[in-house]
């Protein structure tokens, strides 16, 4: 009982962290409707960056995460830009192709992860890093509070953004009815670029997460298609609320099937959870 | 007439390229080429299989790896419990991918665009997984295979498995061609375009894309049953490789999918290429090429390398010119 009172803990933390990583694919896929599959790679690419600054400068892995932030909304702003003038603009037979486009982008970056990195695993150091608090029968390691008290606070920052300020109101204008906001005068495309900018830059700091939780290899962005993915499609798409919600739903399930059944089940979790819900509710929990 | 003359011409084109393909194992000593050429065969039946779903009813699978991988472990099961032949083994292996195709194909199809891709990678992952979890075929470690002595006419394994993968190619390539001109093409090419419009005036759109799902499920199985034999070893992070998926679909669209030349130039152009930088760079810069290819083609060349050299086939499959 206090192994499973344990895993729920641990799942719990780790499905914070789950949303910090599938939050910006909640806002790229689920508002913009934009087929992201290389979400994940972009993921993976960030862990890689800032484990390079920790590696060269010795910089602190969330600090670095925020360093290349600014970094990742040019890129983002750079992808949309080319995935609306050779897809989106050009309509009918553009989704297809559009999804390998993006399917396309993610070999390649992990081919280039590959190519810089080799494919051992790497990790960063900081102080956090190692230790772990103890209670009692189980313990939980201080990596993984660090990574939910700051992926907590990444999917809350994005909702209240996304729901308070002005520019966080128009990118859910231009998901619900972006002909309206045409006739507004407003730019939907100018928006959603913006937007897309702001769904790859929280993959900086989602990065710096992700090589806390746990070292990272090349091929790692894989699973986490699963992952996210399952999580914005649980979610109902483009809710930040839901994604959390879902994000937690997932944390507990594979932390719970990992401590019950072992580690060599736990990758086909998520993408179980996603058929089935794909299946079930495709609305997802919170679907607009 | 026209029609005719074609299908004679076709025919006998697939009746010389086997007869070459035979004689060739008979003459030529040296193993390598045939080492080589199979990976390229095994190309060319899986982009031309994946067409048949991807390229003519526009579903995007990306889980090629799957069906390869339930090929792979079909034939090695298969073989560990009884010591089938290898005819037996594909014909098995295809019969399993039909069964998955359909499988998948229900639970599936009704989703849209990136739904179903989505869909297809997660089935990959969770029959990995399952398999990896089977101890009889070696778990996650893999398992060893001892090629059986090999049949008459031909001298070495590898050259038999040569032979196998051209004939499996000319059945891909046969049905490929088939479904393209007859009814189930026409349908599938008109969902494609527009599945409301094409459900309105009476198209059975499940039903074409269940069948659409089967068949190319039980010749992407069929084209992996003999790699076990082939590589004399399968695990299954290697039969499930995502990069079957990435290949797949890269070759035929490279190729362009409106006819079934595409996906078999494609497989040809990358496989080749793919072989030539493996032996002289290395197998990373390989996927790299592959995937820049890929980009570049969706982006610049919409309609593949057939739309580039027939531009009639830009307007035919595209509606707008």
């Amino acid at each position: 009982m206090d192994l499973l009172l344990g895993a729920v803990v641990l799942g719990v933390l780790l499905g914070c962290f789950y949303a910090a990583v599938s939050v910006g694919l909640s806002v790229s896929f689920g508002l913009l409707d934009v087929p992201h599959v290389a979400h994940p790679a972009f993921l993976v690419l960030a862990s890689y960056g800032v484990y390079q600054l920790n590696e060269s400068y010795d910089i602190d892995p969330l600090l670095a995460g925020l360093a290349i932030t600014p970094l990742f909304f040019l890129f983002g702003l750079l992808a949309y830009r080319v995935y609306y003038e050779t897809f989106e603009r050009r309509g009918s037979d553009a989704a297809v192709r559009g999804i390998a486009f993006f399917f396309g982008i993610a070999f390649i970056i992990e081919v280039l992860i590959i190519l810089q990195f080799g494919v051992d695993q790497r990790s960063v150091s900081a102080t956090y890093i190692g230790k772990s608090w103890r209670f009692g029968e189980f313990r939980i390691p201080i990596r993984q509070l660090v990574a939910f008290a700051v992926a907590l606070a990444l999917t809350l920052l994005l909702a209240v953004y996304l729901s308070k300020t002005f520019m966080g109101r128009a990118i859910r204008a231009v998901a619900q009815d972006e002909e309206a906001l045409r006739l507004m005068g407003a730019n939907p495309v100018r928006i959603k670029q913006f937007a897309f900018g702001i769904a790859t830059a929280v993959l900086g700091i989602a990065g710096a997460l992700l090589i806390i939780v746990a070292p990272v290899e090349p091929t790692l962005d894989r699973a986490y298609i699963g992952r996210t993915f399952c999580v914005v499609v649980m979610a109902g798409l483009g809710s930040i609320s839901g994604t959390l919600i879902a994000a937690i739903i997932l944390g507990v399930a594979e932390s719970i099937v990992l401590t019950l059944f072992g580690a060599s089940w736990a990758p086909a979790i998520s993408f179980a959870m996603l058929l089935g819900v794909l299946a079930v509710r495709p609305q997802g929990l919170l679907g607009r | 007439m026209m029609k005719h003359r074609n299908s004679i011409v076709f025919w006998a084109g697939a009746a010389v390229f086997l007869i070459a393909v035979l004689s060739m194992t008979q003459i030529v000593r040296n193993e390598y080429p045939f080492f080589a050429g199979y990976v390229i065969l095994q190309f060319i039946a899986l982009a031309v299989a994946w067409s048949i779903l991807g390229g003519y009813a526009g579903y995007v699978n990306f889980g090629t790896n799957a069906f390869f991988g339930v090929g792979v472990y079909t034939a090695v099961a298969l073989f560990k419990a009884t010591g089938a032949p290898l005819v037996v083994q594909i014909a098995a292996a295809a019969v399993v991918g039909m069964t998955l195709g359909f499988g998948v194909g229900l639970l599936t199809l009704r989703m849209r665009g990136i739904f179903f891709s989505i869909a297809t990678i997660a089935l990959a992952i969770i029959i990995e997984t399952f398999v990896m979890n089977w101890r009889f075929v070696g778990g996650a470690a893999g398992i060893q295979i001892q090629r059986p002595p090999v049949m008459a006419p031909f001298d070495s394994y590898v050259k038999m498995l040569f032979f196998v993968q051209a004939l499996l190619v000319v059945i891909a390539v046969s049905i490929a061609r088939y479904i393209q001109n007859s009814r189930i093409g026409r349908g599938l090419q008109a969902l494609r375009d527009d599945e409301l419009a094409a459900e309105c005036t009476g198209v059975p759109t499940l039903k074409l894309k269940l069948v659409a799902c089967m068949i190319s499920g039980a010749l992407i199985s069929a084209a992996g049953a003999p790699a076990a034999m082939y590589l004399q070893y399968a695990d299954p992070s290697s039969a499930f490789n995502l990069s079957y998926s990435v290949s797949a679909l890269a070759m035929a669209l490279i190729g362009g999918t409106a006819h079934w030349i595409g996906p078999v130039l494609g497989a040809i152009l990358l496989g080749s290429t793919q072989q030539l930088l493996a032996v002289t760079i290395s197998s990373e810069v390989n996927v790299l090429v592959l995937g820049i290819m890929l980009v570049l083609f969706v982006v610049g060349a919409p309609k593949g390398i057939i739309g580039l050299l027939r531009p009639r086939y830009r307007l035919r499959a595209g509606g707008k010119p």
